[in-house]
């Protein structure tokens, strides 16, 4: 009898909790809301730090906590918690409920949960299958003894951060969830430097679901590449500004994509009225060469999903096609004000941030040209190898530093050029892809936003842009 | 829990675990926000967060740490144990002590405690800004970022050698960031933001007056020509550059080979000799200050660079004792303890007879270009490297008028950018992130499109 009560006054995981899921958004109903939600979540996380030949930090994190949102016609109240109890829960309920300022004697109907639906039952076992802290230790040590290839490498660092999510979704709608989301990433880092000049490079890697992938990782490749990025930039001129052709390598490349017109087909954009595409559904938007996609499904990739953060599968969603913008990326408040059908991409940090409409793996699909078909094409231009970070401006404007580029002179790559930023707009850039590469790779990253960071995959094939602003010096 | 109840559980657990040493970091808040879109509430956010970080010390003085936000009596008793667990593999070539000024007194700023205005009232507050920051100019039609948002927080820093503060605080800021549209041109936005200890403070209509004057001064816009060009900073944009740059002053990242500077760069001439760079979190203009860091140091104001040289770097408990000094004030509890600055303040010395005075941003007639706000920081800073690369907002001007820039970035090295200063301005303005006065830099390349 005591641990009955114990059990249906706070939320468990790894139990069932329905009855106590449907007391609490019962409550909220009869409160006068349109919907309610409950978010639960339970982490378990771990990251390492190798620098140079030791491991100088070690750091687990666990927490919990719930976010319960409420709808009352299109304007919603969001509360977040650490406290599980039911009272805990009903008082952020309550919270939600008198922020609404609700005082209409509507109420809407709720019968109650729909059948548990349960991805968690096969991932249980991941946290027993993710490699120790001794064993990720000794990988990224051996990592960053590879990078020390010669005595310019004056910094060496390898990382590596594992997040294992449980969550429990319920709304009043039926909606009743289970899932266990584990994601690992690994990065290397390097500094080069003789006498003045100095490089860096940097490359990330990571994987969801998948808990052997990091024992899989081939290490030695990736500290290669990384070693050879920052020797190719050591002794390299900064690139001269100006407008130019450019191609973008595959992998990160796509990242250009991702912000500059993936961020401008979130219906949140719409909501705020700062997208140039929001009355363009079938039209041309871009050149006919480019397809885009966003999918959650992609077996292993960093932004896949079994489920979205309102408990929605996730859809493969191809946003252009030929050029023809076909789909916006929706989440439930997005279909709620925009009208455009949700498309399992409502997403979150964590718990204390409310679902918004955001980007899973979104890339730009493969064409027919092969990489030298690009370079080949261009007489003078820029060569993006490896791309760093990015940001759109509330306009559209955006800007994307370039890591590793080269230039090219006569259909031939040629000299490095360090200091590159590539500037533009969405709504000028798009129509000027006017190729597209036979060979579609992704890369994981993370995606700060409205609701927080969140994991995804961008990619595209090499693609070359006709025509584009080139910062530089 | 309260601050007290949690040290003395975690006394209790640790004893019971048999860990000596031990301390934590802990902050509890309550935020609250609002949204809106045109007149209507779009999100409403309240949350309470609690935050606490363990370190524990081996027998071997290693250190482990956790972080959890489950700070019940067996979320405690967790932590120590993963703190213990992680400490098997605390860093063998950098051990970690208890800050030797964890126990100092703490200069607390006497600030009026507030009290929540509610959801309610702060929602009216930004429903109001809203529709008369859309009424000042008719090409402005929406205010697509928008928020007004009260936390009400406390930190605690406690170890088992008996140091304990707490220190609990209330803020509040609002920003409105406007979007206007003229027939065939190029949507143009801009906005402002304040910060205040309570809703109640915050100077509402200057936020709205100011989002109205700079998004409407960026209506006539034109491209620039790429090229080099005397540029004159904002305090706003040159505290950017400088907080981008700040590793230069980092211990912690000097030591670990990411700085431009290195142990021997005290003294090292950075600039003009007019030009004074303070970090001071505890400024009365501060509103985010805090009397102590992470690792329970007092917060103080140090000189970071004097007449043009390096006087001072920012320091944790570790690298303090490295470099043979004392902590000041700048560590971030971590596995790993960081180290960042504060509030910065720039300041023009008394050796100032090298700057040409006649460069000031309201009377100068010659051509230049204005840095309002510098964009896209994370990705266009390489501070290991000392190069930038920035989209900004800004004007040019030339024969006093000025217009609107459209898309351009300024990109340079930070040593060159310092050491081509030509002039500080002598009236300072306070900002979000610090205090400067405009700064005048000669010869920095602007990419444009025309």
């Amino acid at each position: 009898m005591l641990s009955s009560q114990i059990k249906s006054n706070e939320i468990v995981f790894g139990s069932c909790n329905k009855d106590l899921l449907e007391e609490i958004i019962c409550y909220g109903i009869g409160l006068g809301a349109d919907f309610v939600e409950l978010f639960i979540e339970n982490t378990d996380n771990s990251s390492v730090l190798a620098e140079e030949d030791f491991i100088t930090s070690v750091s687990p994190s666990f927490g919990r906590g719930a976010g319960i949102r409420i709808f009352k016609g299109k304007k919603d109240g969001f509360v977040s918690t650490n406290d599980l109890t039911k009272h805990g829960l009903m008082r952020s309920v309550s919270q939600a409920i008198e922020m609404l300022d609700i005082t209409d004697n509507k109420r809407e109907v709720f019968n109650g949960l729909n059948k548990h639906r349960d991805y968690s039952l096969s991932k249980k076992k991941w946290i027993n299958e993710v490699p120790s802290i001794h064993e990720i230790s000794e990988k990224l040590l051996v990592s960053t003894k590879s990078l020390k290839k010669n005595n310019k490498v004056i910094t060496r660092k390898g990382s590596y951060a594992r997040n294992l999510q449980e969550v429990i979704i319920a709304s009043s709608d039926g909606t009743y969830v289970s899932d266990i989301r584990l994601h690992q990433t690994v990065g290397l880092n390097v500094i080069a430097s003789d006498a003045q000049y100095r490089s860096s490079g940097s490359r990330r890697f990571g994987s969801s679901g998948m808990p052997n992938e990091f024992r899989l990782w081939d290490h030695e490749k990736a500290a290669n590449d990384v070693f050879e990025s920052s020797m190719n930039m050591l002794y390299a001129d900064y690139v001269d500004a100006g407008q130019m052709p450019v191609v973008l390598a595959n992998k990160f490349g796509g990242v250009i994509f991702h912000e500059a017109c993936g961020h401008l087909l979130e219906t949140t954009q719409i909501e705020r009225g700062t997208t140039p595409f929001e009355n363009k559904l079938n039209e041309k938007i871009a050149h006919e060469s480019v397809t885009a996609i966003d999918e959650g499904i992609s077996e292993g990739s960093f932004g896949s999903l079994s489920v979205d953060d309102e408990g929605m599968e996730p859809e493969k969603s191809v946003l252009i096609k030929d050029g023809i913008l076909k789909k916006f990326i929706s989440d439930r408040a997005g279909e709620l004000r925009t009208g455009h059908k949700r498309t399992g991409s409502g997403r979150r940090q964590n718990y204390s941030f409310a679902a918004a409409s955001r980007m899973r793996n979104t890339y730009i699909a493969k064409g027919e040209h092969s990489k030298e078909d690009l370079i080949n094409s261009i007489s003078d231009g820029l060569y993006c190898k490896s791309m760093g970070g990015g940001s759109v401006g509330a306009t559209g404007q955006f800007n994307f530093a370039v890591e590793e580029g080269y230039l090219i002179k006569n259909g031939k790559l040629t000299s490095p050029v360090k200091g590159a930023t590539l500037i533009g707009e969405a709504k000028e850039v798009m129509p000027k892809i006017s190729m597209c590469g036979n060979d579609l790779e992704l890369a994981p990253g993370f995606c700060g936003s409205i609701s927080g960071s969140v994991n995804v995959t961008v990619g595209q094939p090499h693609i070359k842009v006709d025509s584009i602003t080139v910062g530089g010096r | 829990m309260n601050s007290i109840e949690i040290t003395t559980q975690i006394t209790k657990a640790a004893d019971s675990l048999n860990l000596k040493k031990w301390d934590y970091g802990a902050s509890f808040s309550n935020d609250y926000s609002v949204q809106v879109d045109k007149g209507e509430a779009k999100q409403l956010k309240a949350s309470q967060k609690q935050i606490l970080t363990i370190r524990v010390w081996n027998q071997s003085n290693l250190v482990g740490i956790t972080t959890t936000s489950d700070i019940s009596e067996s979320g405690i008793k967790k932590a120590l144990k993963q703190a213990n667990t992680a400490s098997d593999f605390g860093n063998k070539n950098e051990t970690t002590e208890f800050s030797p000024l964890a126990k100092d007194p703490i200069k607390v700023k006497e600030v009026k405690k507030r009290n929540p205005v509610g959801i309610k009232n702060l929602l009216t507050l930004l429903r109001r800004a809203e529709v008369k920051l859309i009424e000042s100019h008719e090409s402005i039609k929406s205010v697509p970022y928008n928020g007004l948002s009260e936390s009400f927080f406390e930190r605690v820093y406690a170890n088992s050698d008996g140091a304990f503060r707490s220190y609990s605080k209330s803020q509040a800021a609002l920003y409105l960031y406007a979007r206007a549209e003229e027939k065939n041109k190029k949507p143009r936005s801009s906005g402002s933001v304040k910060l205040g200890y309570g809703a109640d403070d915050i100077d509402i209509e200057s936020c709205i007056k100011e989002a109205s004057n700079k998004t409407i001064s960026h209506l006539n816009y034109s491209s620039i020509k790429t090229d080099k060009y005397l540029i004159c900073f904002s305090p706003e944009s040159f505290l950017t550059i400088i907080n981008a740059f700040s590793s230069m002053f980092n211990a912690r990242s000097i030591i670990d080979g990411v700085s431009l500077s290195n142990k021997n760069s005290i003294g090292e001439k950075l600039s003009t000799e007019a030009l004074n760079i303070y970090d001071d979190g505890l400024h009365e203009k501060n509103i985010s200050s805090t009397p102590f860091d992470g690792e329970g140091t007092p917060t103080k104001r140090l000189c970071l660079i004097n007449r043009g040289r390096i006087e001072n770097f920012i320091h944790s408990e570790s690298t303090a004792r490295i470099f043979k000094t004392t902590p000041t004030g700048h560590a971030g509890l971590g596995s790993k303890v960081s180290v960042s600055p504060d509030w910065m303040v720039v300041e023009r010395s008394e050796e100032n007879f090298d700057l040409k005075t006649s460069l000031d941003h309201s009377t100068y007639e010659g051509e230049f270009v204005y840095i309002e706000e510098l964009n896209a920081i994370h990705a266009g800073v390489r501070a290991s490297q000392g190069s930038f690369s920035l989209p900004f907002d800004g004007w040019l001007y030339n024969n006093g008028k000025k217009i609107s820039i459209e898309s351009a970035t300024v990109a340079g090295d930070i040593k060159y950018l310092l050491k081509n200063i030509v002039n500080i301005e002598s009236s300072q303005e306070v900002t979000t992130s610090g205090i400067s006065p405009h700064i005048w830099v000669d010869e920095l390349s602007i990419t444009g499109d025309a």
